[in-house]
């Protein structure tokens, strides 16, 4: 009984669930802006590093290379504590933002490039003999057969981003974490820290679910 | 008369393996060239780089329909006049029948979507594929998928027609099918390079033939000529070798 009160004490989570749920929702906001710019980024630099001139491609695989060895922590911390020493000086959520899609980004790159180099070569060799543009080949025939191979991986890395979130609290931020730890410290008691946890299984399970799924679908009807 | 192909010096090289040996080739508007040689003898390479997805050498110089086929702008405008068809195929899988067809007149050509789709109907019914329009190419037997790739490339109304083997990847009783469209289409005036190691199509169409050993052509004529009277060794003992089979 002292252990359900002192984890799952009901009028506690009652309580501070409102506080948490505004905490979801800027975790949400963090997430889907940090993700929908990574996915831009992304494709920027797989595209670059694939076809870009002279040095481009270099220059993209070393952004790539950084940015997935760097802890996202060590990122937002400088970010956040380092970057005001020369100037530059960022809100707490744009912080988090620009940490989140920094990484997310060159992670989504490598994605990216992976699903292009899928693409039979006979497909750029048709695109190109008909006359198509650059553009339209990646466009109209080589994106969207590559999207299939992409998206699970790509929703593998939007549960990162959405996970990383939470680092954001220790920049400020009033995420889903910061208000549960706030609520904790209030209440003197657990339960919003279990709370939270909660909202993030709920959250990305079915996305859990989903990647499990595609991988499934996509592995079994494989073109010859 | 001005070949509507001028193929002057043509080099190809990969690293120190040389695979064309400075060609020289000029086809007419309208003739029907049939290309046969042994198994890496440079067929390939030759008609991939008469719309450049082979590169070739800088002393090299390939004019088609009066452009030079060289990197950079003029390139789009060659490739748009030269329709290529590949052994496998190489559909857009992820579009329609119809769609593979209609796409490239839309985006190149800037073609209105139905008159786009009125063409694409039109030449897949020439082609016999009409009740598959809706269909996507890899529900579509070997035969019918290439005679997709026919109509294809010529919905972009090419005056070159390249095709680089076009059966081998066939199933024998799917052969004729395709050939019959081809030689169809040697009828209505668009010029056509024809790789093939189809003797007897290249006996019944072909105005000229071009017989290609280690990255030269060893002998070149009518197919009475290269077929009933080969000049070269080379020639008579390629024959005999495809003949035999
Ligand atoms: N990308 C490449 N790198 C290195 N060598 C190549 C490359 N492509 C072709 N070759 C070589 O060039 C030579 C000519 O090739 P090509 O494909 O033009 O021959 P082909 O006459 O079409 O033969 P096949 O009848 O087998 O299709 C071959 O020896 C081949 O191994
Ligand atoms: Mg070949």
């Amino acid at each position: 009984m002292n252990l359900v009160n002192t984890f799952f004490n009901i009028p506690i989570l009652i309580d501070t669930f409102p506080l948490l749920l505004s905490g979801l929702l800027v975790t949400l906001e963090i997430g889907v802006t940090s993700i929908i710019a990574g996915l831009a980024g992304g494709l920027f630099l797989a595209l670059v590093r694939l076809y870009g001139p002279g040095p481009v491609p270099f220059l993209s695989k070393i952004y790539i290379d950084i940015f997935r060895s760097i802890p996202l922590l060590v990122l937002l911390i400088i970010v956040y504590y380092a970057l005001p020493f020369v100037g530059i000086r960022f809100s707490p959520f744009v912080s988090a933002v620009v940490a989140l899609t920094l990484v997310s980004a060159a992670y989504t790159a490598e994605i990216f490039r992976a699903g292009i180099e899928a693409i039979p070569h006979g497909q750029f060799e048709a695109s190109q003999a008909l006359g198509l543009s650059g553009r339209h080949m990646m466009v109209d025939v080589i994106l969207p057969q590559a999207i299939k191979i992409v998206i699970p991986p790509l929703t593998n890395n939007c549960i990162n981003v959405l996970k990383d979130t939470a680092l954001a609290s220790v920049v400020a931020m009033p995420d889903l974490l910061k208000q549960a730890t706030q609520a904790q410290a209030l209440a003197a008691n657990p339960t919003p820290l279990i709370g939270a946890a909660l909202i993030y299984v709920a959250l990305l399970w079915p996305l859990v679910a989903i990647v499990a799924r595609l991988e499934k679908r996509f592995g079994k009807d494989k073109r010859p | 008369m001005t070949p509507l192909i001028k193929i002057s010096n043509l080099k190809k090289a990969y690293g120190a393996f040389t695979v064309l040996h400075g060609i020289d080739l000029d086809i007419a508007e309208g003739e029907v060239v049939c290309v046969i040689g042994p198994s890496g003898s440079g067929k390939s390479t030759l008609i991939r780089c008469i719309n450049r997805l082979e590169a070739f050498s800088d002393e090299s110089s390939i004019v088609v329909d009066g452009v030079t086929v060289g990197p950079g702008k003029a390139l789009a405008k060659v490739r748009a006049e030269v329709g290529m068809v590949f052994q496998s195929f190489n559909l857009f899988p992820h579009l329609t029948v119809l769609k593979n067809v209609m796409l490239a007149p839309m985006r190149v050509r800037g073609a209105k979507p139905a008159e786009a789709e009125r063409k694409a109907r039109d030449l897949l019914t020439r082609v016999g594929i009409a009740a598959q329009a809706e269909k996507y190419p890899g529900k579509l037997s070997g035969g019918q998928q290439q005679r997709v790739a026919i109509a294809r490339a010529l919905a972009m109304e090419p005056k070159v027609m390249l095709f680089d083997e076009p059966t081998s990847a066939l199933d024998p009783e799917m052969v004729g099918e395709v050939l019959d469209v081809m030689k169809t289409l040697a009828g209505t005036g668009v010029t056509m390079v024809v790789v093939t190691h189809e003797m007897g199509f290249a006996r019944q169409v072909a105005d000229r033939v071009i017989f290609m050993d280690g990255g030269r052509i060893v002998e070149q004529g009518t197919p009475a000529e290269i077929f009933d009277n080969p000049r070269e060794d080379r020639t008579r003992s390629f024959l005999r070798s495809v003949l035999e089979h």
